[in-house]
């Protein structure tokens, strides 16, 4: 069959360091556009052999109508990248993509919507903004009322909505639109899990018209769900192609061990936003006698160390520890550092660590989400499963049993039992067994 | 089915669905867009434009729709904006020129004042169209040209309720029309055009360098008082005067006046100020296409 899309050697290099030079010296830019400096121009040269830096290379790539391609890999792995050159947001440094049908890109759920206007106002911008005609708007326009469940609230300015209603509506609009190629990118990260369920019944409605989708998630049930193929991406390459179920445990089985530490030597490539910028998430043993892999017993270090890019801002990090089904163990929150609580942060490299005391977890698999606020509510930058590690069972605490024990944490609690009465005759009560932590 | 070359030949070949797709045949021969590092030189692509004609008229509504929003007097500042100033300047300058070409100074200051307001907006709102919307750039495709030109459009509408007002000051001061008058939508083209272009040029380089913001409102302020806004550009000595005709606005304003007030036209200053403007428009739209591409990765 004729790929629908076709995608030939495509690679991005971003330059890390132009943007600071051009921020530094606009001066010199400003001399240069009208007439090339030898210094500008050396200046260039330098940093475009130092600093680039390619986000992916060397794609090929067929995709036949009626596919449904997930896309899988880390934080930085390219499939952004990939996703905004699929989208003509940004054009690819070499290669090309041949697209042969309408694009849809979904890459954020309510792009252009305004709090100012009305539902049923944002509902014809947004629209438009995706790319309907108008036309097409008003034809889906009861439908995508309906879908949205906004009722009574149609003509009321979008700011007063609740996050829950927006993402509803924004959703809705995008699920009406009708391009041959439909691109959606972690849409499903936000709302709650009765609107995640509907997003993919309309998404897997939608294919069932044999649109073709791709879809970037880190939410791997959903991919399983969705997709009749999965790329699997990292470091801006191909890592493996294929049926989900086995790229999925091959990508599920080699992240998990190599995302107990990540580095972003360079800001500008970091993740992160004009706020804040991570540089570096690891989660070591808290003490040098302890080795590289984790059991139960281990205590262990959560580092972060982050740029702060804004003068003043009162910065703090919400940190929350999942299981690897993502059932949140508990959360832990740097403001609680007396020596920085409610302060304001200069600009700058930041180190904050938090220490998990061992004999805490279970064993088996852990996700570390990072959330950074500012005035100790305002999220500023989120990034889920920034750290996956494994923490491994010791054989010495086990009495008897070889199954993993039930329940998100393993505290070694101490028991007591104390005999309250020997059983002298045959028709006393049986006995009880006091138990006490 | 083509097999990937290279490291995504590692996996198997992609499975395929064989479920509901859409024959061979729905397919075009031709890709409807090719992806690829564009040339630089290419010039504005109407054909694109004009696909997206929709969505520029849906932001221009929504530009217009947002900008009075949660203020008391509302669309009355577009009246506000130039009469407030007509009265600065006629408290300032009004007793020094008296009556300016046969005309009291009000009129003759409304008259500059509101087609520079509009221009005055249309640059500044244009220059800063981009930086305002980052979360559009750099999540969905249109044409970037869009943006400025939105902006300039919605001025468009204050600019009708400031001609209004000045039609009434008109008729309070019995000023006959002559046909004349009909240069003045030919004007007020010119001074769209003039406004995009430098909207064009100031948003392009914001997305870069956000001194733009800072500098753009200096900008437009010291252009004010080159563009004989406040006082005639005979004013200005016969021997620096051509200084004045390197500024479009100058002309076009002169213009307007002219035109209101049947007075002649300067024909030499019309023409050159065309001709800056429409030479301005072609390098704006190129260097805003040169750097439209890379928009997405800079802001």
């Amino acid at each position: 069959m004729r790929p629908i899309i076709h995608i030939e050697n495509v690679g991005k290099r971003y330059q890390l360091a132009s943007e600071r030079v051009a921020y530094a010296t606009l001066r010199e830019s400003l001399v240069g556009s009208f007439r090339k400096s030898v210094n500008r121009l050396r200046r260039r040269a330098e940093t475009a052999a130092d600093r680039a830096f390619w986000a992916l290379r060397g794609i090929n790539l067929d995709i036949v109508p009626g596919e449904r391609l997930g896309i899988v890999g880390v934080n930085g792995a390219g499939k952004s990248t990939l996703l905004k050159i699929l989208s003509r947001i940004t054009e690819p440094t070499e290669g090309r993509a041949r697209l042969y049908g309408r694009v849809g890109s979904l890459l954020e759920v309510g792009t252009g919507f305004h709090g100012e206007l009305t539902g049923r106002e944002n509902i014809y911008l947004n629209g438009a903004i995706l790319g309907m005609k108008h036309a097409e708007i008003a034809r889906n326009f009861d439908e995508i009322v309906a879908f949205a469940e906004l009722g009574r609230f149609l003509n009321m300015p979008v700011k007063r909505f609740s996050s829950g209603m927006y993402m509803r509506l924004a959703f809705a609009v995008a699920a009406h639109l009708q391009p041959e190629i439909l691109i959606v990118d972690e849409v499903l990260a936000v709302g709650d899990a009765a609107f995640q369920k509907k997003c993919l019944g309309k998404m897997s409605e939608v294919s069932q018209n044999g649109r073709t989708i791709i879809f970037v998630s880190h939410n791997m049930a959903a991919v399983q769900n969705l997709c009749s193929r999965v790329l699997w991406l990292a470091g801006g390459h191909v890592v493996e192609d294929g049926e989900p179920t086995r790229v999925i445990a091959n990508y599920l089985k080699t992240t998990l061990t190599t995302m107990s530490q990540q580095t972003w030597p360079d800001p500008n490539a970091a993740p992160g936003n004009d706020r804040v910028r991570l540089r570096r998430a690891a989660i070591v043993p808290a003490a040098a006698e302890f080795e590289d892999h984790f059991t139960v017993r281990t205590p262990l270090r959560v580092e972060f160390e982050y740029w702060n890019l804004v003068d003043g801002t009162a910065l703090d990090l919400a940190v929350v520890i999942r299981t690897e089904e993502g059932y949140p163990i508990f959360s832990a929150v740097s403001g609680r550092d007396p020596r920085w609580a409610g302060q304001r942060f200069p600009a700058g490299l930041y180190r904050s660590s938090f220490e998990i005391p061992g004999n805490l977890l279970n064993d088996g698999v852990h996700r570390v989400d990072v959330n950074f606020r500012r005035n100790e509510r305002q999220l500023v930058y989120r990034l889920d499963d920034v750290i996956v590690f494994d923490v491994t069972d010791t054989a010495e605490d086990r009495v008897g049993s070889f199954g993993k024990l039930v329940g998100a944490v393993r505290p070694p609690l101490t028991w007591t039992t104390t005999l309250i009465e020997e059983q002298l005759e045959a028709d006393t009560p049986p006995q009880v067994v006091e138990s006490a932590r | 089915m083509t097999l990937m070359p290279e490291e995504s030949v590692r996996g198997l070949p992609p499975t395929v669905d064989v479920l509901p797709a859409p024959p061979d045949a729905a397919l075009p021969d031709e890709p409807l867009v090719v992806i690829e590092q564009r040339d630089a030189w290419l010039s504005i692509e109407l054909a694109e434009l004009w696909r997206n004609r929709e969505l520029l008229y849906f932001l221009t509504w929504r530009d217009i729709k947002v900008r009075y929003k949660q203020t008391v007097l509302g669309a009355a500042w577009a009246l506000l904006q130039p009469a407030f100033m007509m009265l600065i300047f006629t408290l300032v300058f009004g007793r020094l020129t008296g009556a300016v070409e046969h005309v009291p100074y009000p009129l003759f200051a409304m008259a500059g004042l509101v087609p520079w307001t509009f221009f005055a907006n249309a640059v500044s709102n244009s220059g800063n169209s981009l930086v305002n919307n980052v979360q559009l750039v750099t999540k969905v495709y249109f044409p970037r040209l869009l943006m400025p030109a939105a902006s300039v459009l919605a001025g468009l509408v204050d600019l009708g309720f400031a001609a209004l007002l000045l039609g009434a000051m008109m008729l309070y001061y019995g000023i006959h029309l002559t046909p004349q008058i009909f240069m003045l939508p030919v004007l007020f083209a010119l001074i769209t055009f003039c406004a995009l272009s430098t909207g064009m040029w100031m948003s392009a380089l914001n997305v870069k360098y956000r001194d733009v913001r800072f500098a753009l409102p200096f900008v437009v302020q010291l252009w004010l008082f080159a563009s004989s806004v406040v006082v005639p550009s005979t004013v200005v000595p016969e021997r620096l005067r051509w200084l004045l005709h390197l500024n479009p606005m100058s002309a076009f304003i002169e213009g307007c006046r002219a035109a209101l007030f049947s007075t002649p036209f300067h024909w030499q200053a019309l023409g050159i100020a065309t001709a800056l403007t429409m030479a301005g428009f072609a390098v704006a739209a190129h260097f805003f296409k040169q750097t439209e591409r890379s928009f997405a990765d800079f802001i």
